[in-house]
């Protein structure tokens, strides 16, 4: 198995309700993943990540159990099969 | 998941779009105004800084400007008067990237020209505009204000750096207003190709230079499509009236508790009446001595008078922020505001009374009335009828004996370079004590805070 990504469900209408969408190819990075699930769900991409290509300031990506920001940002290598989480941060009021 | 409640309006109703922290409420009443139905949330969770109704061209399609704290601003479309909405794959509204910016926040959605069907503008978040020629379809940035070479020296408010006004003039072909917090304001003749400051007597309080060209913390400016050369402008610190299409400002600060505040409106039909809801100051932003008053000029900023039957005039700390007040189309008009602590409050009669019409909302962040279909089709129930049916009297006896609580009263009309329709105004039940304001507060700049931050 590759890399999948699970999906909050406020980004679900653009994954045609799907909670978990596996990818098919071998990313080397979370860039390199992003940029393939966007491929197939365009719609997210612009709810991840600003015009500027920056995963936005309140979205929360983990590659398994690790954030990317203390791993490399969208650097950060995809080694073997992985999952990776797209959390809503704990912020609002 | 939130339960979102539908309304149904039709031809001829008044809605009130109010768009809060938590989302979007939609009320609807018939030309009376006295009840309403409200249904909402629309995009529970988002806050909704901007909401909008477009009927021109044989469309009828209503905007909102939503942002989510996580997945970023978002531009929706509804076709079916706020039943369901949509938004595209594709973020509609976004800057090039070689901008080098990304978008945080829809402050404003306007139509353009009555004879421009299609045309929007919208006022964003860091502060730029952007245009559609296809009723929303698609938008573009305009570079003509974004090379502006001021715009590097703006700064953000308390609210973000946010262009939050946009008036195409109604007249004057190419020529449009724009204010942005802090920038000032801008005009330009030429479509949007080149800017001009237009900032010529507006005080910047929080600078050293009290009058620069630009850098003026304008919190809203306001036009009357029947006067284009007027404009009005709620300042932070200063209310200011232009009738030289912004060349320059005079101060109209005559007798209001204070002339700090944010939320300013346009009498539909009458171009020397305009409503502001006056603020402390900067370093206590509420509404002065616990009162929440309403003042409006009938002459153009000559004088003001407060309008309180039917706000609370006790314990009433509350903020109205800049796209928190409305008129409708109607005539009489109705005005109505919603404030940080959730109410929202509304007038059929042009301001003389008031009643809460929501309450318990979130914050509110901004209010927009319209009128479903042709407003001059519409015809509003006489204030008799509608006074008897307000105190709840259901006998048909009762009804006509009903005093009417406003009594109609043709207007004295000031010196007034207008050719708007006379209209009769209602005369407020509690006597107006604007003389009694201002000797106690003889100039708002007597109350200024200490702080003199902008927002």
């Amino acid at each position: 198995m590759p890399v999948v990504f699970f999906i909050p469900g406020f980004l679900r209408q653009w994954t045609d309700g799907k909670p978990r969408v596996e990818l098919e190819g071998r990313p080397a990075t979370v860039g390199d993943a992003l940029a393939l699930l966007w491929e197939y769900h365009p719609g997210v991409r612009d709810r991840i990540v600003t015009e500027q290509g920056n995963v936005r300031p309140h979205v929360n990506l983990f590659v398994d159990v690790e954030s990317i920001r203390f791993t490399g940002g969208l650097a950060t290598p995809l080694e073997g099969n992985c999952e990776v989480s797209i959390v809503p941060a704990v912020s609002g009021g | 998941m939130v339960a979102i409640r539908q309304i149904t309006p039709r031809d001829g109703d008044v809605m009130i779009l109010v768009g809060t922290t938590k989302g979007a409420f939609l009320l609807r009443s018939n030309a009376a105004r006295r009840r309403w139905e409200m249904g909402g949330p629309h995009f529970p969770g988002q806050k909704i800084h901007a909401l909008a109704l477009d009927q021109r061209g044989g469309i009828r399609r209503m905007y909102a400007g939503g942002s989510s704290d996580h997945f970023g601003p978002v531009f929706y479309m509804s076709d079916d008067l706020g039943a369901t909405w949509s938004d595209r794959e594709r973020a509609a509204v976004r800057f090039p990237e070689d901008a080098g910016a990304s978008l945080a926040r829809i402050w404003q959605i306007v139509p353009g020209r009555e004879d421009e069907p299609g045309k929007l503008y919208c006022g964003v978040e860091p502060a730029a505009l952007f245009e559609s020629n296809d009723a929303g379809e698609t938008w573009s940035l305009v570079r003509g204000l974004w090379d502006h070479p001021h715009r590097a020296q703006w700064q953000p408010g308390g609210g973000g750096l946010c262009l939050h006004t946009v008036i195409p003039d109604p007249v004057h072909r190419g020529r449009m207003f724009v204010a942005v917090s802090t920038g000032g304001v801008y005009r330009t003749d030429d479509g949007g190709a080149t800017w001009q400051a237009r900032n010529h007597g507006v005080r910047a309080e929080f600078m050293p230079n009290k009058h620069p060209e630009f850098g003026q913390c304008v919190h809203k400016i306001v036009q009357h499509p029947t006067f284009p050369e007027r404009l009005f402008l709620q300042n932070h610190w200063g209310l200011y009236r232009s009738e030289d299409a912004a060349e320059s400002w005079q101060d109209i600060a005559n007798g209001v508790p204070s002339d700090f505040g944010f939320a300013m409106t346009m009498h539909p039909h009458d171009p020397e009446t305009v409503y502001i809801v006056p603020i402390e100051s900067d370093g206590f932003r509420c509404t002065p001595d616990g009162k929440l008053r309403v003042y409006r000029t009938c002459d153009a900023g000559r004088s003001w008078e407060p309008l309180t039957r039917g706000l609370p005039q006790e314990h009433a700390l509350e903020t109205i922020l800049r796209d928190g007040m409305d008129a409708d189309a109607l005539n009489p008009a109705g005005i109505y505001f919603g404030t940080r602590s959730g109410k929202v409050y509304g007038s059929p009669d042009g301001g003389a009374s008031w009643s809460t019409i929501a309450d318990g909302l979130p914050p509110v962040l901004c209010v927009k009335a319209v009128v479903v279909g042709d407003p001059l089709k519409v015809r509003v129930p006489k204030p008799a009828a509608r006074t008897a049916q307000a105190r709840g009297r259901t006998k048909p006896k009762a009804r006509t004996k009903a005093k009417p609580r406003v009594k109609a009263k043709p207007r004295v009309k000031p010196k007034s370079r207008t050719k708007a329709k006379p209209r009769a105004k209602a005369k407020p039940r509690v006597k107006a004590r604007p003389r009694a304001e201002a000797a106690r507060r003889p100039k708002a700049k007597t109350s200024r805070g200490a702080k003199r931050k902008p927002r």
